[in-house]
């Protein structure tokens, strides 16, 4: 993976830079000594690091605003952060850049039950805007598995889902509105608390753009009443072809379960070790969870049983308290803890058409022995979004390397049966270079254009998403 | 013009030489457009359909009735509700896929599924310069670059021409009931949002002609537990009402064939009837009052001023004397200047619907 060389034109001009932003930030709102710097040199694809030139943490959209006029007019790049939990290095620095973390942002501005929406500064985590509302019987849907750190800026940025986002849609279909502050400083307002922004969905493109067109400072998000209940239940499989049948039985009869959790046998074997949940040791694994009331819930998990036992499981295991429940859940939540006591590991999201499961794991299984690498498969079975655990061992030379190869070809393989790259990390660095296997250089362009319009300088977060070959002449502006 | 395929369709873009008038099968289209129509009714065609993924890919000129009746054979549909236009319009003709998706036409179960651009999943088109370009894909979770499927759903027709769409699509519910009330419009209004604010996963809520409706749908029991706990909280004269028909929410039918404008206001729900009351005229509600359709005989009334601040308003249908009234909302300065150097961007020309459309 490359990055671009560090702009000597910008690292000379440090000391007046951060001079500047001085003028309009407080002192320890300004981060410039290396040592404190370090502090933000990755994210959570921590096979990469690089301190920033400096990082500042503004309070407010006006600070933003600031802080990005000055760095438009010194030609800095600027790479927006959350809370760093991006599994695809959409916050890696480079080393003539300012990072700008919105973590001190972190206000609930306003909550309207009337209305269903709730205005939070952006640098909020997930989980606290479920938390400000819950109380009242609210919640925020979206629920990526790093909810309890990540930023409502992070979540727009890369367009996150999370488990139950087969009910409940992404953050895409959970926003509102925005406040964005584009590169050069101008703060525009998208959306607003009603059902559609009007005009061209300017709001669509903004979310998941990945921190390229602009620094998300508030957000208007949808939110929900919480349902009455929710209950899960296990079914264990000997076969990968009949786990996938009994998923599309499910979806074919009409069924809408919240979340459908699908795990293979390295990876049961591995968490069942870790976790001890007393998973069945068996081919494939669905927890499928349903919401309602306790009656409704009755309701649907017949139906499912029915379904799942016409397709013989090895097991099918129903919750019947609060405990089971959590038992249910236990190995799944701790899937990624447990493939990393083995290993280091690499995580992908490349999703396919939920048709092609038994095909794409068999293959997997194949690659993973000309690779010699292990690989365990967590998966949203509903929605096709893959999670492949590449095993690898960061300290043996190569390896990561090698690692990266077999994600590589994982990724082609699911593009190739008709899925995409990434169903709900983004494209960051990891795919970045993998882009032209999804896509034509016109297909490309088209997007590339859109950044055009918002950031004419490429100022912002300008390594990421696209190849680099790809932006070379843009980004030398 | 009318390719009968997508290298047809760039053609014709590509060896344009003044304004071209996008068009499907010409049931929805709202703007003032001059120019060449380029007609994309004969890119037919259902290319792949998986019941079990819940997925379907049609090229953009395939009649919406025929997707409805492919789906339909499955017990499936297209959850967005898409609006029948025509009768409001007065307009004849088969409505076409790609049509919708360019209007990003929404029905009532917006309040619990989204918009047709939430179940759009992926999109071909053919841009200003007649290059050809795809966005998104088939699959239901995809963050792979730019969500350039979002910027076409309701662009009609301003950043390109369609020519592929695949959509996420819904089983058909097994049981659906209607609850209603005769009352005034504040209470209705306040009861559909308490209905929004609970539990009970209202897909549809409606205020129109007096009477306030609610829609339950899914399997029997859940709809008649649902149903029975909303009229718990709501009280008052709430009842199951077996004749109560979405459609005319849906499709607008009371002012279809009337004489007047047309207004479509998107607003906060909460603002809805204070708004509504202070435009003379008739409204129908939808999105638990996030939607009006107004009728007016005024064409001097200015809608767009009795909604700053708290939405925004579309002219659905113009009366004689409004040739100076915008169709589609003015845009505060910031987004308009985005949204100009989008168009400038994907159609450098100006030849799609200028001179007046989005």
């Amino acid at each position: 993976m490359q990055m671009p060389i560090a702009s000597a034109r910008v690292l000379d001009r440090k000391a007046e830079i951060v001079a500047r932003l001085l003028t309009v930030l407080p002192a320890d709102a300004v981060i410039f000594d290396p040592a404190e710097t370090r502090a933000y040199e990755c994210d959570a694809l921590s096979a990469y690091a690089c301190a920033p030139m400096v990082a500042v943490l503004p309070r407010s959209t006006a600070e933003v605003a600031a802080v990005l006029r000055i760095c438009h007019q010194e030609g800095v790049p600027v790479v927006p952060r959350g809370s760093g939990t991006s599994l695809a290095g959409g916050a890696l620095p480079t080393a003539d850049c300012v990072i700008l973390g919105v973590a001190r942002m972190n206000a609930v501005l306003e909550t309207d039950y009337d209305n269903r929406f709730i205005r939070v500064q952006s640098g909020r985590t997930n989980l606290s805007v479920t938390g400000a509302v819950e109380a009242d019987g609210f919640f925020y849907a979206p629920d990526p598995s790093s909810q309890l750190a990540c930023a409502i800026a992070g979540n727009v940025a890369m367009n996150s889902g999370g488990a139950h986002c087969l009910k409940y849609g992404v953050t895409t279909n959970n926003l509102l509105g925005v406040t964005l502050v584009q590169m050069d400083g101008t703060a525009v307002e998208v959306g607003g608390p009603w059902m559609e922004a009007g005009g061209i969905d300017l709001l669509g493109v903004i979310c998941g753009s990945e921190g390229q067109l602009g620094v998300v400072t508030e957000a208007t998000l949808r939110i929900l009443p919480k349902p009455e209940g929710a209950r899960p239940v296990l079914v264990g499989f000997d076969s990968n072809e009949v786990a996938g049948a009994c998923v599309s039985d499910i979806i074919k009869a009409g069924i809408l379960p919240v979340a459908i959790e699908f795990m293979d046998r390295p990876c049961i074997r591995a968490t069942e070790a870790f976790a001890k949940a007393g998973y069945p040791d068996c081919e494939a694994l669905l927890i499928i969870e349903v919401e309602g009331s306790p009656a409704e819930i009755d309701e649907q998990l017949a139906r499912i049983k029915a379904i799942a036992m016409a397709h013989n499981p090895v097991e099918f295991r129903e919750a019947q308290d609060e405990d089971q429940a959590k038992r249910i859940w236990l190995g799944r939540k701790s899937a990624f803890g447990a493939m990393g006591q083995i290993n280091d590991y690499m995580c992908l999201d490349g999703t396919i058409p939920v048709s092609s499961l038994p095909y794409v794991l068999r293959r997997i299984g194949e690659m993973s022995a000309e690779f010699g690498l292990d690989v365990g498969n967590v998966f949203h079975a509903g929605d096709g979004n893959m999670h492949p655990l590449i095993l690898y061992n960061a300290n043996k030379p190569g390896d990561l390397e090698l690692c990266e190869a077999f994600g590589a070809e994982i990724l082609k393989l699911c593009v190739e049966v008709g899925g995409c790259l990434t169903g709900e990390h983004g494209v960051g660095i990891e795919k970045r270079d993998l882009m032209g296997v999804q896509y034509s250089a016109v297909d490309l362009e088209a997007q590339m254009q859109v950044k055009d319009v918002f950031d004419p300088k490429w100022l912002l977060n300008p390594a990421k998403v696209f190849p680099l070959d790809a932006t070379a002449v843009r980004r030398a502006g | 013009m009318q390719p009968a395929n997508e290298a047809e369709l760039s053609e014709a873009v590509r060896l344009a030489v003044g304004p071209l008038v996008l068009r499907g099968g010409g049931t929805r289209g709202i703007g003032r457009a001059v120019g060449a129509v380029l007609q994309t009714s004969g890119l037919t065609g259902i290319e792949l359909y998986e019941p079990g993924a819940l997925t379907l890919v049609a090229r953009a000129g395939t009649p919406l009735a025929e997707v409805e009746a492919v789906l339909a054979a499955e017990r499936q549909r297209l959850a967005f509700e898409v609006p029948d236009l025509r009768g409001l319009l007065g307009r004849e003709g088969a409505s076409t896929v790609g049509g919708v998706v360019a209007a990003n036409a929404s029905g009532p179960r917006r309040v619990q599924v989204g918009a047709c651009r939430d179940a759009l999943l992926g999109v071909r088109f053919v841009d200003g310069t007649g290059a050809v370009i795809k966005n998104g894909g088939r699959v239901m979770k995809n963050v792979t670059g730019y969500d350039l499927v979002k910027l076409l759903a309701g662009s009609n027709g301003a950043l390109g021409v369609l020519s592929e769409v695949s959509f996420r699509v819904q089983a058909q519910p097994e049981a659906v009931v209607t609850l209603s009330a005769e009352t005034d419009a504040p209470q209705g209004l306040a009861d559909l949002r308490r209905a929004l604010g609970s539990p009970f996963d209202v897909s549809g809520a409606a205020y129109m002609s007096g009477k306030a409706m609610l829609r339950l749908e899914g399997m029997a029991g859940s709809v008649r537990y649902r149903a029975g706990q909303l009229r718990a909280l709501l009280g008052g004269g709430w009842q199951e009402d077996a004749a109560a028909d979405w459609r005319q929410v849906r499709d607008v039918t009371p002012f279809a064939g009337r004489a007047g404008a047309v207004w479509r206001l998107v607003v906060k729900p909460s603002e809805a009837g204070r708004i509504a009351a202070g435009l003379p005229g008739e409204a129908i509600f939808d999105w638990g009052g996030g939607l009006i359709w107004l009728l007016t005989q005024d064409p001097a009334l200015d809608v767009r001023a009795a909604v700053a601040g708290a939405g925004h308003a579309t002219l659905i249908r113009a009366l004689p004397g409004m040739q100076g009234v915008p169709v589609f909302p003015p845009e505060p300065p910031g987004v308009a200047a985005l949204t100009a150097g989008l168009r400038a961007k994907f159609d450098p020309r100006g030849i799609f619907n200028a001179g007046g459309a989005a």
